[in-house]
């Protein structure tokens, strides 16, 4: 199995390919139609992730020590940033997305939607993904004293 | 006299800018302006010559600093016809002098069962502060609601009206819809049953002529920042016999008559609003903005503004899949927009990267959005040094988005 690291080279990679911004968004705009489908079941208030700009929805499923996630945004461009780091994170540990830095979004020239300002760019997604391994983590601690 | 937007264009040093290797359009210009030569120089000119505290010190210095801020009062004061120059209080903002009055209703003029009335379209600026004065005395609060253009109708604020409105607080211009209120009729029936009215005039102010005087308006707030001036200072003009009444907003130095460790006597208006050490370079940027724009003359400005606004209208309405949201007969500078089936954000993103900068989501009108079921709105905001060509662009690029989505 891939790690963090290679999926999130590989993203950049790809990305990198484009010298067009064209190109690089029209690569974004189909990664989002690749995003499993979750559709009205996780489009609920629970999942959302609070913000201004565009509505996602984040859930989280843990699996043999694993965790996998489910997104979806209800902007074109958004979908792809969430099936994008979807890609990256999910299959790993909660210890691999804690210890994680997600430089790869720099590096695949894509810094403009880390603004503070976009309040559902890759920034709080990121932070959400985080705050299920966190708790995630928490949780088997427990279970296992 | 004909506007040149060529020279104006001139005097902005930022419309030069490439963003991503293209020309800036900048058509963002409801949430802040961009700043002329003019504006930037009379602030470096006051840190390099006339930097002092104000109306503290008997040094020559502080006398000159007091002296081009208290011009500057006066200045901004004439430019609005407030009749005294007493009855304009520096503020950080549109948002802190909406605070300053409803804080003071607040602790003063707000009783349970009271009421106070805003419409369905104000900004979060305009909303929130008279929500949580009513949350914290127990007044109610009354909402206009809006028709299907987006303008209100007079016989539902005339409906509201009653004998326990407190205060009325309404937009002059929607800064989602562009929609102009009917102010002058809001303020005539308000004043008949004797209730103040309080003009959020941040979008209004830097496109339509104002006369605080003529309105009759109590208060009238708005943000230098949106009128070309510096971020960072706001105005409250307010008729004296209000200010007198509402008790200040912040303490401590300059706002004081007599001080002891027991008690404090408040300085008269306009200083009682004015704690601490004002915004001095903010005060005099604003005054600057304001002889500038009066020196390319405010009815060329107001004029060319139209002409474009009806331009770019009529060019977004004959591109197919675009729906303009608010129809109001009145409207000025701003338009909302969706492309069909294309998230806003979508739009806005690409735009950016044409460089086009144009806002989406929801324009801090949170409830306004929701009551028109939008998932937010493109929004696209003019100004005097904007021009036909960069509309023309805004049209092309808005096809490029379509066929990108397609």
């Amino acid at each position: 199995m891939q790690s963090i690291q290679e999926k999130a080279d590989q993203i950049v990679k790809e990305l990198n390919q484009f010298d067009d911004w064209l190109d690089k968004y029209q690569y974004l705009i189909e990664k989002g139609k690749e995003l499993y489908a979750a559709g009205s079941e996780i489009k609920n208030d629970t999942n959302l992730i609070s913000g201004c700009q565009s509505k996602v929805w984040l859930v989280s499923e843990y699996r043999d020590g694993r965790l996998y996630f489910k997104g979806e945004s209800d902007a074109l461009i958004t979908r792809g940033l969430v099936s994008m780091v979807i890609q990256v994170f999910s299959g790993s540990t909660p210890d691999e997305i804690l210890s994680f830095e997600p430089k790869f979004i720099e590096e695949a020239g894509l810094s403009q939607h880390l603004s503070p300002s976009r309040n559902n760019g890759l920034l709080s997604i990121i932070k959400q993904i985080k705050l299920y391994a966190f708790a995630w983590k928490i949780k088997n601690n427990y279970q296992n004293k | 006299m004909k506007l040149d937007v060529n020279a104006v264009r001139n005097d902005f040093p930022i419309l030069q800018q490439k963003i991503y290797g293209k020309p800036l359009i900048y058509l963002d210009n409801a949430a802040t302006t961009q700043k002329p030569n003019a504006v930037m120089q009379a602030i470096v000119r006051y840190y390099e010559t006339l930097n002092s505290n104000v109306h503290r010190g008997n040094h020559l210095l502080s006398i000159q600093a007091t002296d081009a801020m208290e011009r500057a009062r006066n200045r901004i004061a004439s430019f609005i016809h407030a009749p005294h120059p007493e009855e304009i209080i520096f503020t950080r903002g549109t948002t802190e002098s909406i605070n300053l009055v409803a804080q003071g209703f607040a602790s003063s003029l707000l009783q349970p069962g009271d009421e106070v009335i805003i419409s369905a379209l104000e900004h979060h600026s305009n909303l929130v502060p008279w929500q949580q004065a009513c949350l914290r005395t127990g007044a109610q609060l009354k909402i206009i609601p809006l028709d299907e253009s987006g303008q209100i109708r007079l016989g539902d604020f005339r409906n509201l009206l009653s004998e326990k409105t407190r205060i009325v607080a309404i937009a002059h211009v929607s800064n989602v819809l562009g929609t102009i209120l009917p102010v002058q009729d809001i303020i005539d029936l308000a004043h008949r049953r004797g209730i103040p009215v309080l003009i959020d005039g941040a979008q209004a102010v830097q496109h339509l002529p104002i006369d605080v005087s003529q309105l009759g308006c109590d208060f009238y707030a708005f943000s230098g920042h949106k009128i070309y001036g510096p971020t960072g200072i706001g105005i409250l003009y307010g008729k004296g016999s209000w200010l007198e009444k509402i008790p200040p907003f912040q303490f401590g130095g300059e706002m004081i008559e007599i001080v002891s460790f027991e008690k404090t006597t408040f300085n008269e208006i306009p200083f009682k609003f004015e704690a601490g050490t004002p915004n001095v370079e903010g005060i005099i940027g604003l005054a600057a903005a304001l002889d500038y724009l009066c020196q390319i003359g405010l009815e060329s400005i107001f004029k060319y503004e139209t002409e474009l606004f009806e331009y770019a209208l009529h060019k977004l309405s004959r591109l197919d899949d675009v729906r303009i949201i608010g129809r109001a007969k009145d409207r000025c500078s701003v338009i909302s927009f969706l492309l069909d089936h294309i998230h806003p954000y979508d739009t806005g993103t690409l735009l950016d990267q044409m460089g086009i900068a144009v806002r989406s989501g929801n324009h801090c009108a949170q409830p306004l959005i929701d009551l028109l079921n939008l998932p937010g709105t493109v929004r696209v905001s003019l100004s005097f040094y904007n021009t036909r060509e960069e509309i023309d662009i805004l049209i092309t690029a808005l096809q490029k988005v379509k066929d990108i989505f397609q």
